[in-house]
């Protein structure tokens, strides 16, 4: 008798999840439901394991929702909250208008060049992503290269370091190859006979395009988009960098809350309320994705 | 083929003239010179680099026409139908659609629709959808288009499948979609690229007489391009054989299959016994030949001393077991290997050592008195009638 052992499989990635996922992510649901304290680490309540049973009854009986009422009451966090939300859609969308023509592009080369050209697309994750990101700086500063090349063309300067502009830069050009890569994925997949189907009963190569190759690779654009979205909602090298005092993003408040504030509770408690924003769009894509699949 | 026919030639009491194949059609419009082609190709050539995919291409299709291009793959077959729907443009020479250059057309401007190999169905669209694509594209109104779905989905059997999606169907019930959403439009011409090559054996039988039907029913044109020469020799009105970019023959099956242009089409359709050999004299329509085999005598046209083949089909020689009294194209041998088919029996007899000649037997009757098995003695005859004298 062979014993089915197909669940085996599954112990690693689980083990793997339970590991890094699911213990960190129990550890700052209870740091969100604590309070601060003078002490180090600075919260609590702790457990006192010599009480027994009781040190654990009195540690579930001290903690509250407290810091959650606390969000509520200062705009500060709704005001990160929502303008993180719209920065990462923003740039999501200004990824997807970039990324598609770029996937296609590569998806209709010749296999020899798709295979260099995404390799360039892949390329700049060689070099140190701080690196980059204050190459940006350099270039967007005021006695930058940016300036300088605008300059030289006769034209006035700019000013968009420590901006919202100068963050969307940044995230856009961070994160494009999240977008390609998946789109590319789609694309390069497509079977061509369903474009010249589409010819051949009479739909343009523009309406062929909108009818088939886009409905088609709305999968690849919906990953794509998650990809993206997703951490960049949560983002914090870049807009510190490049947003300066003006961008108010989670990530950011997360941090001052952790390393200014020392208020490890309410940086939990932001964290926990990102990450369970975050997980509505995921759901509803595995539901469109299912639907699809079915 | 009809042996009775074949049968009475060798008697030879002379009808007044003997037609090839056992069937007759009163469908010929291209042997009436008045008769329009509704496609012409006139010296069409293409090439790929180096590699040149169809070589001064002249071919004439008439309107409601089944037409097949059958060759083995890379022959030019799909490039010169992949013209005629647009997606390849001819380096030389012109393609006319209903007397009209077509040249400048693209294939959305083109009323010829095809029938993909792999069906090509939009995977997310429901086959309705699928099948009121072109006709979206014309502009009708929804009822129409409604109408005509419903319409096509009746054509092709496949009632109240019209909300599924394309993965949710077998194979042939997606290549019905796919013949549905290609006829959806009325095309001038249908195109249908190896249009059974993804079915098995039973289902590809009987959706070649389903196809033959409907194009009748329908009085369309139709184009298939096959490397099955069965497939083509069942559908099609006229073939034309290719090889390597080059149209070697045009002709109904039966001319093709009966009276090959050359030794390349006698092999490529069904199977041939070839004998080389000289013309060692000519008398009236019989040539005397001799070859390393023997002396044969066949109806052809040639001159003493041509260097000719001699093409017999297997089915058109005679096995006996006793030496025939004619000792006219008479051949001696062993029987080296059989294969027993039901129907057919062929025979690999051995004439000369490691020279084998196929011969097949119709297995008329369930048992036979004398069944003949390997290393048994045998004569193999046939009639000068039923030899084809190849120059090429």
């Amino acid at each position: 008798m062979r014993r089915d052992r197909s669940g085996l499989a599954a112990i690693l990635p689980l083990l793997w999840l339970a590991l890094f996922f699911a213990f960190p992510f129990l550890l700052v649901a209870k740091l969100s439901f604590s309070d601060t304290a003078l002490a180090m680490p600075p919260y609590a309540p702790r457990i006192d394991w010599s009480q027994g049973l009781a040190g654990l009854e009195a540690f579930f009986a001290a903690l509250d929702g407290e810091t959650y009422a606390r969000l509520t009451k200062d705009r500060l966090y709704l005001d990160a909250y929502l303008s993180s939300l719209r920065i990462a859609a923003t740039g999501t969308g200004l990824l997807l208008l970039i990324g598609y023509p770029i996937a296609y592009g590569i998806s209709r080369c010749p296999p020899a060049v798709r295979q260099a050209l995404v390799m360039a697309v892949i390329l700049p994750f060689w070099t140190s992503f701080l690196i980059r990101i204050y190459a940006w700086i350099a270039i967007l500063k005021p006695a930058g290269v940016l300036n300088a090349a605008l300059g030289a063309l006769g034209l006035p300067p700019v000013d968009i370091l420590n901006t919202e502009t100068a963050v969307l830069l940044g995230l856009v050009y961070a994160y494009l190859p999240f977008m390609v890569l998946p789109l590319y994925a789609v694309l390069e997949k497509q079977d061509q006979s369903l474009i010249e189907a589409a010819q051949d009963l009479g739909a343009t190569p523009l309406s062929a395009f909108w009818r088939v190759t886009f409905p088609i690779s709305a999968p690849g654009a919906a990953a794509g988009a998650l990809l993206c979205f997703i951490p960049m909602a949560g983002e914090f090298v870049i807009p510190d960098l490049l947003g300066g005092s003006e961008t108010l993003m989670l990530g950011r408040v997360i941090w001052t809350e952790f390393f200014a504030n020392r208020d490890w509770p309410a940086a939990s408690a932001v964290a926990i309320v990102l990450l369970a924003t975050l997980v509505a769009p995921i759901l509803l894509f595995e539901r469109e994705q299912a639907k699809v699949l079915r | 083929m009809d042996q009775g026919a074949d049968r009475a030639l060798n008697g030879r009491p002379q009808s007044p003239r003997p037609q090839i194949g056992g069937v007759r059609s009163s469908f010929t419009p291209w042997e009436d010179p008045a008769a329009r082609p509704l496609v012409r190709f006139e010296g069409v050539s293409k090439a790929f680099g180096d590699t040149v995919a169809v070589k001064g291409a002249d071919l004439s299709i008439y309107e409601r026409e089944f037409f097949a291009l059958l060759g083995p793959s890379g022959c030019g077959k799909t490039t010169l139908m992949r013209m005629l729907a647009g997606f390849e443009a001819p380096d030389a020479g012109r393609i006319l659609l209903a007397d009209r250059d077509i040249a400048a057309d693209p294939p959305h401007r083109r009323p010829v629709h095809m029938m993909f190999q792999a069906y090509a169905l939009f995977p997310h669209l429901r086959v309705d959808q699928n099948i009121a694509f072109g006709l979206k594209r014309q502009g009708l109104p929804k009822a129409k288009i409604a109408a005509r779905v419903e319409e096509m989905l009746a054509l092709v059997k496949l009632e109240g499948l019209g909300r599924r999606r394309p993965d949710q169907l077998s194979g042939g019930q997606r290549q019905r979609v796919a013949l549905a959403r290609a006829l959806a439009p009325r095309p001038r011409i249908l195109l249908l690229d190896e249009p059974m090559a993804a079915l098995d054996k039973k289902l590809r039988e009987e959706t070649q007489f389903e196809l033959m039907t409907l194009q009748q029913t329908l009085g369309m044109t139709f184009m298939i391009v096959t490397h099955d020469q069965d497939e083509a020799m069942v559908v099609a009105d006229r073939i034309a054989v290719m090889r390597d970019g080059e149209i070697i023959q045009v002709g109904r099956p039966a001319e093709v299959y009966e009276a090959p242009a050359d030794r390349y089409v006698a092999g490529f359709i069904g199977d041939v016994n070839l004998f080389e050999g000289r013309v060692s004299a000519a008398e009236g329509p019989l040539l005397r030949l001799q070859s390393a085999d023997g002396q044969f005598d066949a109806e052809g046209a040639g001159a003493v001393g041509d260097q000719v083949w001699l093409a017999v089909r297997p089915e058109k020689i005679a096995v006996h077991t006793e030496p025939p009294a004619d000792a006219r194209n008479r051949l001696a041998g062993v029987i080296h290997d059989y294969g027993y088919l039901g129907d057919w029996t062929t025979y690999l007899v051995e004439i000369a050592p490691g020279r084998l000649v196929r011969a097949a037997r119709a297995n008329a009757t369930r048992t036979v008195e004398r069944p003949l098995g390997c290393g048994d003695r045998v004569w193999l005859t046939f009639a000068p009638s039923s030899a084809v004298v190849l120059t090429r």
